[in-house]
């Protein structure tokens, strides 16, 4: 019953010689939260950045609510260098750019938060309103999309006063502290009326007590907007926490797939992460 | 909000009183005062500036085609305006030219900013799907070429090869052209402030980010290119109106490096600061430093080093200076703005409250 909201079937991305992501197939179900972890450099980022179309995969091919949005097959110098598996398997090419990606309902925020350095907080979430824009140049030049604009306004205050950021509203968004702006990152995320959430690493310098809160914010705002939510972090309490069900990569690899009590028992991810710092 | 409607008002006034005092001016001064032609040029100047701010400072493309959209803009004006009784004597090589009809001079600038957009358009085609660098290479050759392309023999009988355009409409006094650029740049201004405006700055700010949020970076970049050069041909038909005649040899690049540093030392990314710096650079460049051009004897002392070309020197010298020590020129990227005649106001206010 639970219908597949994103696939990834296959994907490997080649930079050059490296394989940083090698033939990674996995699936969210609709209202699921799901992790992808994994030492660091393990193809993590990576493989979000196949799925957002920041990278167009080497091979494989991505399904959002059973459409393929995203695939590709070796070609041109990889055709030879590609050290990849499945050649052969995928043969056509659909690459679309971010932003259409992002239209069709897939939003994320960034492993190096990524603001506009020059905005307020709340002129940061407002920019993410205008991709359901209906006003056209001239109809914005000379504002007669008046009520559109304030409902963009609406909808961007809300956003803000659903990550408690209303009172820093007016502040430069890069002189927030840090954890605030990567609640602000999820604020301008949201605000582009997502159903599948991408949040890369968003509990990074975090202390415990925040990180927690953070768990909990997850949970909410899932619910609250009927998300999905795709999580790639490092604080194991608060994966272990809050996922339904955990991936993990090593190399490029998937290693080990299954609910947080099997993946805390599995061998071949204590290996993994044997001798490896968690941060 | 209410503060932004009451700083809107205070514009408006502003600009009234502004009209007024040049209409007094104009009642007062006799027409060929050099205070005529240093405003008529600072004005004029003022809008390709802030067209070239709107992409270079607002959407963070670094474009050199100023010049070359300002020509386009110029001639199509100058062609489409000439009285066709004047266009034997203009066309005097060319038997008359090829166009035998005179448009209004106010579709004659509406058609200068429409043909500019239109070539924008073209450029920005193959051009803005790549990486930001290219386009300042693309856009210098654009403005090349094009000044070549008029001058060609073959098109004579459209654009004068290499002679003059001229007997053309001009300004009949100083009102028009800054009443023509107070509109343009109030567009602009309205579009930097509406929902594309903030997804320019978003671009500007972080490429990758704003794609992530929905924004296509083609579309936009290539919206704020052809708006940007539609002003920019606006201009250039305001400038052949105010010269009264133009030779396409004129538009050099050098043009576009004048209107880069004028943006430049009013700050990338304000409106205000690139009005400010267009009236403060031509009026020292062509009339506050004219005297360092000519022999001073006090006596029968010769005052030392004043000679011809002793202005450029000096004015090169304090540009470097600004530049140096107001890296991010005059207003950084913000604006002139009125909020300290009413702040007086809200703290009273809060006083009360509080
Ligand atoms: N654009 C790129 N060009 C070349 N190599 C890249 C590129 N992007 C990532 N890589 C390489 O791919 C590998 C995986 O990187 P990735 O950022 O996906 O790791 P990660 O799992 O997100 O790590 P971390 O936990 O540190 O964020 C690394 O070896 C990295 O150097
Ligand atoms: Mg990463």
């Amino acid at each position: 019953m639970a219908e597949k909201m994103l696939e990834l079937q296959d994907i490997t991305m080649q930079f050059g010689g490296v394989v940083a992501v090698n033939n990674l197939s996995m699936h969210i179900d609709q209202g699921e939260i799901v992790a992808l972890i994994g030492p660091n450099g393990a193809g993590k980022t990576t493989a979000f950045n196949c799925v957002t179309g920041m990278y167009r995969p080497t091979n494989g091919q991505v399904k959002f609510e059973g459409k393929v949005i995203v695939a590709n097959y070796p070609q041109g110098k990889m055709k030879s260098m590609y050290a990849g598996e499945n050649k052969g398997k995928y043969k056509h090419e659909v690459a679309p750019t971010p932003d259409k990606i992002t239209r069709m309902g897939i939003a994320r925020t960034f492993q190096n938060i990524r603001l506009f350095k020059t905005q307020t907080a709340f002129e940061n979430v407002l920019i993410a309103t205008h991709l359901h824009r209906t006003s056209n140049p001239f109809t914005a030049t000379f504002r007669l999309n008046y009520k559109e604009e304030r409902q963009m306004r609406e909808l961007a205050l809300s956003m803000l006063e659903m990550v408690g950021l209303q009172d820093s509203k007016d502040e430069l968004a890069t002189s927030l502290p840090y954890g605030k702006q990567r609640r602000l990152e999820i604020a301008r995320a949201l605000a582009t009326k997502p159903k599948l959430l991408l949040l890369d690493e968003p509990a990074a310098g975090m202390n415990p007590q925040e990180t927690h809160e953070l768990g909990q914010f997850i949970v909410d705002i899932k619910n609250r907007f009927n998300l999905t939510v795709f999580l790639i972090e490092h604080h194991m309490d608060l994966v272990m926490d809050i996922s339904e069900r955990i991936y993990v990569i090593d190399f490029g690899k998937l290693i080990a797939t299954g609910s947080p009590d099997e993946i805390r028992e599995n061998q071949d991810v204590i290996s993994a992460y044997l001798g490896v710092d968690e941060e | 909000m209410k503060t932004n409607k009451l700083s809107w008002m205070i514009a408006f006034v502003l600009l009234a009183l502004m009209f007024a005092g040049l209409y007094v001016l104009e009642q007062t001064l006799p027409p060929t005062t050099m205070l005529f032609t240093i405003l008529k040029k600072s004005v004029i100047y003022a809008l390709i500036a802030v067209s070239m701010n709107l992409l270079n400072g607002f959407t963070g493309l670094f474009s050199l085609g100023q010049a070359g959209f300002m020509v386009v803009g110029a001639y199509t004006f100058a062609i489409l305006t000439i009285p066709v009784q004047h266009r034997a004597m203009v066309y005097q090589y060319y038997d008359g030219g090829i166009v035998q009809f005179a448009l209004p001079a106010a579709l004659g600038i509406l058609a200068a900013g429409a043909v500019a957009a239109v070539f924008a358009f073209l450029v920005g085609l193959p051009v803005l799907r790549l990486k930001s660098d290219y386009l300042a290479i693309a856009t210098l050759g654009f403005a090349e070429i094009i000044r070549a392309f008029i001058q060609y023999e073959g098109l004579g009988p459209l654009t004068n090869g290499s002679n003059l355009l001229r007997r053309f409409p001009t300004f009949t006094g100083i009102i028009p052209p800054f009443a023509i650029v107070a509109f343009c740049i109030f567009i602009i201004v309205m579009l930097i402030h509406s929902t594309y405006g903030r997804a320019l700055k978003a671009i500007r700010d972080d490429e990758t980010a704003a794609e992530a949020m929905g924004i296509n970076l083609f579309f936009h970049k290539q919206l704020s290119f052809v708006i940007s050069s539609f002003f920019a041909g606006v201009a250039g038909a305001l400038l052949a109106m105010y010269q009264g005649s133009i030779q396409a040899a004129s538009f050099k690049s050098s043009m576009t490096y004048e209107i880069l540093l004028i943006v430049v030392i009013g700050g990338m990314g304000s409106i205000s600061g690139s009005i400010l710096a267009s009236f403060l650079f031509i009026a020292s460049s062509e009339w506050w430093l004219r005297f360092l051009d000519n022999e001073l004897f006090i006596g029968t002392f010769k005052v030392p080093l004043l000679r011809s070309g002793f202005r450029v020197v000096v004015f090169s010298v304090i540009i470097m200076a600004v530049v140096l020590f107001y890296r991010r020129g005059i207003m950084g990227d913000r604006e002139f703005n009125l909020r300290f005649l009413t702040r007086g106001r809200s703290k009273a206010k809060e006083r009360k409250n509080g």
